[in-house]
């Protein structure tokens, strides 16, 4: 952790006051929140304070991701930043008669922190809040992203206004470099000297790009600052635009991402409207254009050689580099690709200098990464902490730990390009070089926790369909090298596993990254290769014993009630589909091993913990054997 | 995440989907997107105005703007938005992004499956209903999710999917002619 960080000015989780100097209800309409019902609790506020006829006092506003998505639908009240996580439509009556009306903040509705049991009122005393350093996510969850004002209001657009004003490109492009900033996008490459580059590339038409194109299954971070701070995008691009000499931009997102497309495409308007964005963009004599380009489905669209073939309107086919696109990029111009959180970081770091972001950070990666946080942890969500940060703190002091009191297993980083780095490696620092050397990367920046219950071999599996679906069929050892890899492993979960299936599954593994032409193909085996280097005895218990340790591949585990436990209270022959589970009342009931098609949903429904899961032949039998005698 | 088939006569549904198709809206649409530099965006157009991209509307398009139709589903059967086969009035999408696949979301598609009587990235015969896996929708952590048209819906269980499931099944038969008459 630095200690000499900059003052906690602009990297602590806040709330803005409404524009007007209202007391403010900020509503998380982030995905998670929204997905929990968010939208609704926003309207019955909005109905209660109007009955309570507090609308000229308070202000209802939506905000986006506030970050602690498993605590969601929540909102924030203004005064003291009070943290009411989640809501159900009957809490908001008494959040607006006795905290917005009356003045008492309703205890009962607080957020408990696990550790301690205690209640805490206000956001920036949560633990998981705490733990973090916001650069990227400064604005996000605080501001509205609807409206300029508030993002001017925090000092959006001044860190433009001082680049374009006051600095000349070459020192613009001098401070990137030496803050250290590099591509959030996963690879890492260091973005001063990428804008150098493009910079120094001849020709008077230039291009720059951002990569919204944020595809990993379990990441969710550039969508949070897409359609939470969508000018911190905008504003780090028009600087960008200045530093490299390029007039003329794209946002590509992907089009699983509507809202981000709308925030981005209100955010465009406004600012061009103001006058910060366009011809003579904040009075200056530099023009810049921005258009929005939506995706159509491609995860391979993510690597920038097919994402630019994707803007001219083509497949979204990877090509050979060189030439790199800083020197024949879109429509064969020089152009510039950087990803979301990249670009945000830029006004940051303009307006505070590179010293400060340097400030945060190890010796070779400096600043802050925002992770999403998924999986089976406590606190699921979005978290930015400083580079070199270890896994330990990332998973246990932001994370809060594995959900259910159960046992670390494994963390996944990365998505399909990355690894499983398991218990033995959480002391790892969390920038590129250390996560490498696990075999994982820093990739994207989603991590999803496994616990006992997550199979590994299943998890290789689920990323290889994932690649292997995602190939665009170009280059041989990734069209075919995934689906022969992926065919294996479908071999060893369904316990059709062969001596040898491991070997072969190394000796491919290694080939295809060697030989693919893009990074799609080139990290696709990584997810394998670390499964089988740091969990290799599932993989042979698979394979030998026919059994899955996590009791999580449906072809090896049988359902089976125990008679001891069970009292026949008949809820799972009730909750059976296929008629399966059967008995009499007050009897112990029996799962019939031919109809059962392992749904689990009579294991869910027991109150006895009577449904046994069981995997291996010999344990299977015992099982089966049992519920008859 | 099984893609929709692309081959125009798949589906199940009419032999040669798009014949009855109005197709006057295609030469409005080459008119505001330019064919040549924009054509992914004037798919998304064309499928949004027809729901789907029969050939009708395709060998429209290649007319208009002369680009050959081999190119265009090209594009069609490249990006994993365009679809050749009319979908349904109800449109289910199971997230199978990490998390929900740790979650279970492959028992959430299972259940809705069985109960809706549609394979995963198919349309019933009847059309009411069409069933998706897709990638990462971003709210890990309500994981699993799903989305039955504008209806989001977190925390799932088999069990609470198929509830969801009956209960549209229930509207749909109303709907149909407001009879009980299964």
């Amino acid at each position: 952790m630095p200690e000499a960080a900059v003052s906690a000015e602009g990297v602590k989780v806040g709330v803005s006051q409404s524009p007007d100097g209202r007391r403010r209800v900020s509503v998380c309409a982030g995905t998670a929140c929204v997905f929990a019902g968010s939208l609704k609790i926003k309207d019955e506020f909005e109905t209660r304070i109007a009955e309570a006829g507090l609308q000229d006092q308070v202000e209802v506003s939506i905000i986006g991701c506030h970050g602690l998505c498993s605590q969601g639908p929540l909102a924030v009240v203004s005064d003291g930043d009070t943290y009411y996580p989640r809501l159900k439509i009957k809490d908001v009556e008494a959040v607006v008669t006795e905290h917005l009306a009356g003045g008492t903040v309703v205890e009962k509705l607080l957020y408990t922190d696990p550790a301690s049991g205690e209640r805490i009122a206000c956001a920036h005393d949560i633990p998981f809040y705490k733990a973090q350093d916001r650069i990227a996510l400064r604005d996000v969850g605080v501001i509205n992203p609807e409206n300029l004002d508030e993002y001017l209001a925090r000092g959006g657009y001044e860190a433009a206004r001082k680049a374009l004003t006051t600095m000349s490109p070459e020192q613009i492009r001098e401070e990137v470099l030496a803050s250290g900033l590099r591509g959030r996008g996963g690879a890492g490459f260091p973005t001063g000297m990428k804008w150098k580059f493009a910079a120094a590339s001849p020709g008077d038409v230039k291009y720059i790009i951002c990569n919204g194109d944020e595809g990993d299954p379990g990441a969710f971070m550039d969508a949070s600052i897409m359609d939470g701070d969508p000018h911190a995008v905008l504003e780090g691009m028009l600087i960008g635009s200045y530093a490299i000499g390029a007039h003329d931009g794209y946002i590509y997102v992907r089009a699983e991402y509507p809202l981000a497309v709308r925030r981005l495409r209100m955010a465009i308007a406004a600012a061009e409207e103001r006058g910060l964005l366009g011809d003579d963009a904040l009075g200056s004599d530099w023009s810049f254009h921005l258009k929005i380009k939506e995706g159509a489905g491609a995860f391979v669209c993510g690597e920038e050689t097919a994402l630019i073939a994707s803007i001219e309107g083509k497949r979204g086919m990877p090509r050979t580099r060189p030439p790199f696109p800083a020197v024949s990029g879109l429509w064969g111009k020089p152009t510039n690709i950087n990803n979301v959180e990249t670009w945000a970081n830029v006004p940051w770091i303009i307006a505070h200098g590179a010293a400060a972001y340097a400030a945060y950070g190890n010796e070779k990666c400096k600043g802050t990464k925002a992770f999403s946080l998924a999986g089976k942890i406590v606190n699921g969500g979005l978290a930015e902490v400083p580079m070199g940060s270890t896994l330990r703190h990332v998973i246990f002091d932001v994370g809060g730990g594995i959900k259910d009191g159960k046992k670390f297993k494994a963390v996944q980083l990365g998505g399909p390009s990355g690894g499983c780095v398991p218990a033995s490696l959480l002391d790892t620092p969390v920038d590129y070089e250390s996560l490498a050397a696990t075999g994982a990367i820093v990739g994207s920046g989603g991590m999803v926790v496994a616990d006992d219950t997550t199979c590994m071999v299943d998890l290789a599996k689920y990323f290889l369909q994932f690649t292997q679906n995602e190939s665009c069929g170009k280059c041989v050892p990734c069209r075919l090298g995934t689906k022969r890899m992926l065919e294996i492993l479908q071999r060893i979960t369904a316990g059709d596993g062969e001596e040898g299936d491991i070997e072969r599954l190394e000796s491919m593994a290694l080939n295809i990254k060697k030989t693919s032409l893009c990074g799609l193909g080139q990290t696709a085996p990584n997810p394998v290769l670390t499964t089988i280097r740091y969990f290799r005895d599932e993989y042979e218990a698979h394979i030998f014993d026919r059994r899955c340790p996590a009791l999580a591949c449906e072809a090896l585990v049988a359902y089976a009630i125990d008679p001891e436990a069970c009292t026949g209270c008949m809820l799972c022959a009730r909750k059976c589909p296929v008629d399966a589970a059967t008995g009499e009342k007050k009897q112990p009931h029996t799962i019939d091993q031919s109809l059962c098609i392992r749904c689990d949903a009579c294991r869910a429904a027991c109150k006895f913990d009577a449904v046994k899961v069981v995997s291996g032949p010999a344990e299977i039998e015992a099982a089966v054997h049992a519920q008859h005698t | 995440m099984p893609r929709r088939e692309a081959t125009p006569a798949a589906g199940g549904a009419a032999a040669t989907p798009g014949d009855d198709l109005d197709l006057s809206q295609v030469a409005v649409i080459v008119r505001e997107i330019d064919p040549h530099g924009n054509l992914i965006a004037l798919l998304q157009r064309a499928q949004e105005v027809y729901g789907y991209l029969p050939e009708s509307v395709v060998d429209e398009i290649a007319r208009l703007s002369g680009i050959r139709a081999s190119r265009i589903y090209g594009i069609i059967t490249f990006y994993a938005q365009f679809t050749t086969v009319p979908t349904g009035r109800h449109k289910c999408f199971v997230c199978h992004g990490t998390a929900c696949h740790v979650a279970g979301a492959t028992r959430i598609t299972e259940a809705l499956e069985q109960e809706l009587g549609v394979a995963d990235g198919e349309t019933r015969a009847d059309r009411e209903f069409s069933l998706d896996s897709v990638a990462c929708m971003g709210a890990c952590s309500q994981a699993p999710v799903m989305r039955v048209d504008a209806e989001t819906y977190g925390n799932l269980t088999a069990d609470a999917t198929r509830k969801i499931a009956r209960e549209l099944l229930e509207t749909v038969a109303a709907a149909q002619g407001g009879g009980s008459d299964a």
